[in-house]
């Protein structure tokens, strides 16, 4: 538990509600179902909203709770400095994406609004989770929300299959989290975060793969980026939430806070700062080549999460966050213009969507807003805040600098292509385009506004969080005093490089290589190495199951039959005769005696002869041929066999 | 008290049987009505429960019974016996409510799993070995006639290869039991003085067969890789509350053996072998959701994910016998996780067999691929599944969760090759997933065209089990702090 949290009664309340709240309204209307369709909206706005207020709270009160959950293990929770800044973003923008989606309406509201509700507890539980267990808890329901959420609309199968590709992608990271839980109790260390970095090197350099692995997963990095674009399937408030400001986020937001223990290893905070300024790198140019407007969006989200995650590899938290937040407030803006359009136009193709801004200029100013902040031109957020990674990166090393730098410059390719686009007059072939995936509405409602304009109005501002004077603020909160900040040359450099490739993409079409429009081919590269394979040896263990196992387990019933059958065999022409024979001799025996001796010797004899020759025909009886009644005689015998080592021993 | 717990419901079946007249309807409203008595008996007698001192039981009863083989009927009840008394009851009830539509001979029906469960209850109660392997037995005797005499498709053959094969592994545990007893010192069958005085510690040869002969009894049962090709036809071919018993409860008879008698009673023999019950349980793990991937059988399916899930324990089991100086912690997670798993498979499993019953009984198929789009016709049917899928792959918020991750935590804590089974929660996932998009997604298709919903009996015992594990998901506490401190006691009993 970091220092700087409160542990009173009524923080602990406020965080309790920061969860409870969105917890408890979105399992009650996915459990009232249909009945709850009316009230959803409104239940989830007024939930929202109250969390939104709750998380603010929380945020200047920083409460801690820590309860008994496992075998030795807590269920903690804090808001500290880094999730202060994360809760009240992540709810805000809970808000406006709910109030976005009531305004456009949606099939199933309560089943949608339930789930979207369960989903912002899990993040908040995420967000503010101070052990292992409890952050793997919501981690794990985020995917499983995540996998609902994208195949919401489950009579097209396509859609299932692209939430169940999600949440078994993601979870190939989940099982980071649990490998590096048994490598803390190997390493005799405590599950809190705070005990983590105790654990003796081997074991904490498995911990730290864990965490990255996790990370990686969830935030979209190489080589797991393919989810995030089958993601897309998913309704467009679904990838405005958990595509920009959540789920995706909560990846870059692990190993903000596990920064400090990153560092600590060495080869983790490489491997941070190289995978992150990879994916920005390379999925920037996913992005360029991208023609349609949602999967550019994702392959940005991929790559601007990339900085995040470069960012804390190269312990630039207080960039890195910043970044974060204001990522979050730019990419659900261009998420939800993007679906006001889908829903208008019934396309989120580029070449359908030239001209859109005129259209509907108020959402057009706002993807504007947005698309400038992600191009990085001054003073729009994304501008500051990602110089002051780039500052670290270049603090830690050049190379880190030039392919961060070169990410930035996709930044603006893309970003301007998109603006480029809605913008350019409309073409006599744009109509075609129209009303290709849904039926179109010609219509953006003013409800639908607002919330775009809020999170414009963010997408603006938000630069502050890394600029003097709120950014010595935020800096001084995260502890981040002496982290590398951006020169005015770096600053100036990096707004005039932004203008100059909006120019030149204005100027002249952008190249869309092919091997980046699939997505680097990771999904099929993925498939034919992992997927196909897995497939084929199941498949083949079924078969070796049947025909191998449980086969090869008749066999040896049918020998045993055999075996009985020659016993009984034996049985009849041997045991059976000597039994019948020594009756035979035992009545002989009996008859001399009782000439000889009394009547009672005799009668004794007699019952013995008798009893056995009864015994005799008896035993002919079970030679039935029947296993179970072989089974049945091996049972009486080892009874017998009990029974005799019982009297003797 | 306890003894009328176990025998109750036995009694009960016996009225059944002498009073022929008596009419379907209130055959089934009693069976429900004493599943129900007995259920509450034990939340009873769990209130008032009071954690015994380590080695000590609780609601301990014992008879004279046969004294010169040092055997008595002996009953007793501490962290780990009573999760799985409860489970059992709950089982049990569930499959009552979920029979009050049973057409077939009811009566007889409630009869059986009446004396099923006593029979159950009596294994997990048993503190001598004699009376264990005696109810154990019966267990067996009462599933082969319900599947025998309620299955379909080849319930006879099944019926038959159930009761040989498991048989054959009671049979192997008597050999055990057989060989603690002529190892102890005074002899007896007496399960606590077994435990606190252990036979065969100075001749590890002769520890190391009778361990071979409980281990390879109680894999057959839990059923463990490669003794499990019984489960699978059995399952499919038993009737759905048939299946619901059979891998919620009868198959916790092999597990809890493992934690119950062969490692307090087996210490040394146990942790020379560890690594073994270690491999076994990975194996087990990925080849139990490697085989339930490639099933197409929805019944099957969720029988080779019960290999999976039973791996899981075993894994536990094993490493918890890897002792070291530092291991303690790690240890106790292991063995709380794999009672919790005990207790949440019988859950969760228990839902998913009663809904692929719900199949079978509106449209007499288990293939998966016959159906497609059930989530239009039949919403609550689409969303329970859904739910036990969730549950079952392990997700947080449900038991399963509680369960699997102090068992992967504990595991590695201690065998960190325990890592090499984490793939199976992958697997298991991508496997439930696949099967309900299969089945609950795209348009209605097939036999799915007016399927008919959920019926409120169904509800009720479906829901109760998914409720139960979701509580158990969330509040863990109330569990746990049963099964700690015993869980505790073991890992003492096996570090000796």
């Amino acid at each position: 538990m970091s220092p700087d949290v409160n542990p009173s009664g009524w923080g602990q309340l406020l965080l309790w509600l920061l969860i409870g709240l969105p917890a408890i309204s979105g399992v009650a209307l996915c459990v009232l179902g249909r009945a709850a369709n009316r009230s959803a909206a409104a239940v989830s706005l007024v939930t929202a909203g109250l969390t939104a207020l709750t998380a603010v709270a929380a945020s200047i009160a920083r409460p801690a709770v820590d309860v008994p959950f496992l075998t030795g293990f807590t269920f903690g929770l804090a808001v500290d400095a880094l999730s202060a800044l994360i809760v009240p973003t992540v709810a805000v923008v809970t808000l406006a994406v709910l109030a976005f989606a009531a305004a456009e309406g949606t099939q199933a509201p309560a089943r949608f609004h339930g789930l979207m509700l369960i989903f912002a507890a899990s993040v908040a539980v995420t967000a503010t989770a101070t052990t292992l267990p409890t952050l793997l808890f919501a981690w794990e329901i985020m995917g499983a929300l995540s996998y609902a959420l994208i195949g919401f609309q489950w009579r097209d199968e396509f859609r299932v299959s692209a939430g169940l590709t999600a949440f078994i992608t993601t979870r190939v990271g989940d099982l980071g989290l649990y490998a590096a839980a048994g490598a803390a109790l190997a390493g005799g260390t405590g599950l809190t975060f705070a005990d983590l970095a105790d654990a003796p090197p081997g074991w904490r350099d498995v911990v730290a793969a864990g965490i990255l692995l996790a990370a990686f997963g969830k935030a979209a990095q190489l080589p797991f980026s393919f989810w995030l674009s089958r993601a897309m399937e998913g309704p467009s408030p679904v990838s405005a939430l958990l595509h920009s400001a959540a789920m995706v986020a909560m990846g870059g937001y692990l190993l903000l806070r596990f920064a400090p223990f990153l560092q600590a290893t060495g080869w983790a905070a490489t491997t941070a700062a190289w995978v992150g300024a990879l994916t920005a790198l390379l999925l920037g140019i996913v992005a360029v080549a991208q023609r349609d407007l949602k999967q550019l969006l994702a392959a940005s989200t991929a790559a601007q999460l990339g900085f995040i995650v470069l960012a804390a590899g190269v312990g630039a938290v207080a960039g890195g966050t910043a970044h974060l937040v204001a990522h979050a407030a730019t990419k659900s803006l261009l998420f939800l213009a993007a679906g006001a359009w889908l829903t208008a136009l019934g396309t989120k193709q580029l070449h359908g969507l030239r001209g859109v801004a005129r259209r509907w200029p108020v959402v057009g100013v706002a993807f504007s807003a947005g698309a400038l902040s992600l191009t990085g031109v001054a003073p729009l957020s994304l501008w500051a805040t990602k110089d002051e990674v780039l500052a670290g990166a270049l603090a830690a090393s050049p190379a880190l600098y030039v392919v961060g730098l070169a990410a930035t410059a996709l930044s603006a390719a893309y970003a301007g292509k998109a603006l480029v686009i809605v913008w350019s007059r409309p073409l006599p072939t744009t109509r075609d385009a129209y009303d290709t995936e849904q039926q179109g509405t010609q219509h953006v409602g003013l409800w639908e506004r607002i919330p775009l304009l809020v999170l414009a109005t963010g997408a603006v501002l938000l630069g502050v969080l890394a600029l003097p004077p709120l950014g010595d603020q935020v800096r001084l909160a995260l502890g981040a005093v002496g982290e590398p900040r951006p020169t005015a040359l770096e600053l100036v450099g990096s707004a005039v490089l932004a203008v100059v490739v909006v120019g030149l993409v204005a100027w002249k079409r952008v190249p869309e290589p092919s091997w980046a429009a699939n997505w680097l081919g990771l999904e099929r590269a993925v498939y034919a190495s992992i997927v196909a394979p897995v497939l084929w040896l199941s498949e083949h263990l079924a078969r070796f199951d049947d025909a191998i196992l449980d086969r090869g387990i008749h066999s040896v019933a049918r020998r045993a039959v055999r075996g009985a059958r020659r016993l009984a065999h034996f049985d009849d022409a041997g045991l059976d005769a000597a039994v019948t024979a020594s009756a035979r001799g035992g009545v002989r025996a009996g008859s001399t005696a009782a000439e000889v001796d009394t009547y009672g010797v005799d009668v004794l004899v007699e019952a013995v002869g008798r009893t056995a020759r009864q015994l005799g025909r008896a035993a002919r009886h079970p030679q039935s041929g029947q296993l179970h009644q072989y089974y049945a005689q091996i049972t009486v015998l080892l009874t017998v066999a009990l029974v005799l080592l019982l009297v003797v021993r | 008290m306890l003894s009328l717990v176990i025998f109750l419901p036995v009694v009960a079946a016996l009225v059944l049987i002498v009073l022929p007249g008596l009419s379907d309807r209130l055959s089934r409203w009693a069976w429900v009505l004493v599943t129900l008595v007995d259920f509450a008996l034990l939340i009873g007698m769990w209130a008032a429960y009071d954690v015994p001192a380590a080695g000590f039981l609780a609601y301990e009863e014992r008879l004279e019974w046969m004294p010169s083989v040092g055997s008595s009927y002996h009953v007793g009840v501490d962290g780990l016996s009573l999760p799985l008394l409860l489970l059992t009851a709950v089982i049990f009830l569930a499959c009552a409510v979920y029979a009050l539509k049973e057409r077939e001979r009811p009566r007889q029906q409630a009869a059986l799993f009446l004396f099923l469960q006593s029979a159950s209850l009596g294994v997990f109660a048993a503190q001598d070995l004699i009376v264990f392997f005696v109810f154990f037995d019966l267990s067996i005797v009462g599933m082969y006639f319900i599947i025998a005499g309620w299955g379909h498709g080849n319930p006879a053959r099944s019926a038959l290869k159930f009761f040989l094969y498991t048989f054959l592994g009671s049979l192997s545990l008597l050999l055990g039991f057989i060989g603690l007893y002529v190892g102890a010192v005074p002899h007896t069958f007496d399960m606590v003085e077994l435990a606190r005085h252990p036979a065969l510690q100075n001749a590890p040869v002769a520890a190391g067969f009778v361990l071979a002969a409980i281990v390879i009894g109680l894999a057959i049962k839990t059923p463990t890789f490669p003794f499990h090709t019984w489960l699978p036809p059995a399952h499919t071919d038993a009737p759905a509350i048939g299946s619901v018993v059979l891998a919620g409860v009868l198959l916790k008879m092999g597990t809890y053996g493992f934690v119950r008698i062969a490692m307090p009673m087996l210490p040394d023999a146990w942790r020379s072998w560890a690594w073994l019950i270690v491999i076994v349980g990975i194996v087990s793990v990925l080849y139990g959701a490697l085989v339930a991937l490639a099933q197409t059988n929805v019944k099957r399916m969720i029988a080779y994910t019960s290999v999976n899930h039973m791996g899981y324990i075993v894994l536990a089991v094993g490493a918890a016998g890897v002792v070291s100086d530092s291991s303690e912690q790690a240890q106790q997670v292991a063995i709380t996780g794999a009672v919790v798993q005990m207790v949440s498979h019988g859950l969760v499993t228990g839902a998913l067999f009663l809904l692929a019953g719900v199949l079978y009984d509106r449209r007499e198929s288990y293939d998966l691929s016959a159906f497609g789009g059930l989530a239009a016709p039949a919403p609550r049917y689409a969303a329970f599944f859904a739910v036990a899928a969730f549950a079952s792959l392990g997700l947080p918020g449900f038991s399963g969760f509680i369960a699997e991750f102090q068992i992967f935590a504990g595991s590695i804590g201690t065998v960190p090759w325990s890592l090499l089974a984490l793939p199976g929660i992958l697997i298991t996932a991508a496997l439930f997933l696949r099967a309900s998009q299969r089945l609950l997604t795209g348009k209605p298709r097939g036999l799915s065209v007016g399927f008919s919903d959920l019926k409120l009996n169904e509800v009720l015992s479906i829901g109760a089990l998914l409720v139960m594990s979701v509580i158990i998901g969330l509040f863990p506490r109330f569990l746990l702090d049963l099964i700690e401190p015993a869980a505790s006691v073991v890992v003492n009993l096996v570090g000796r």
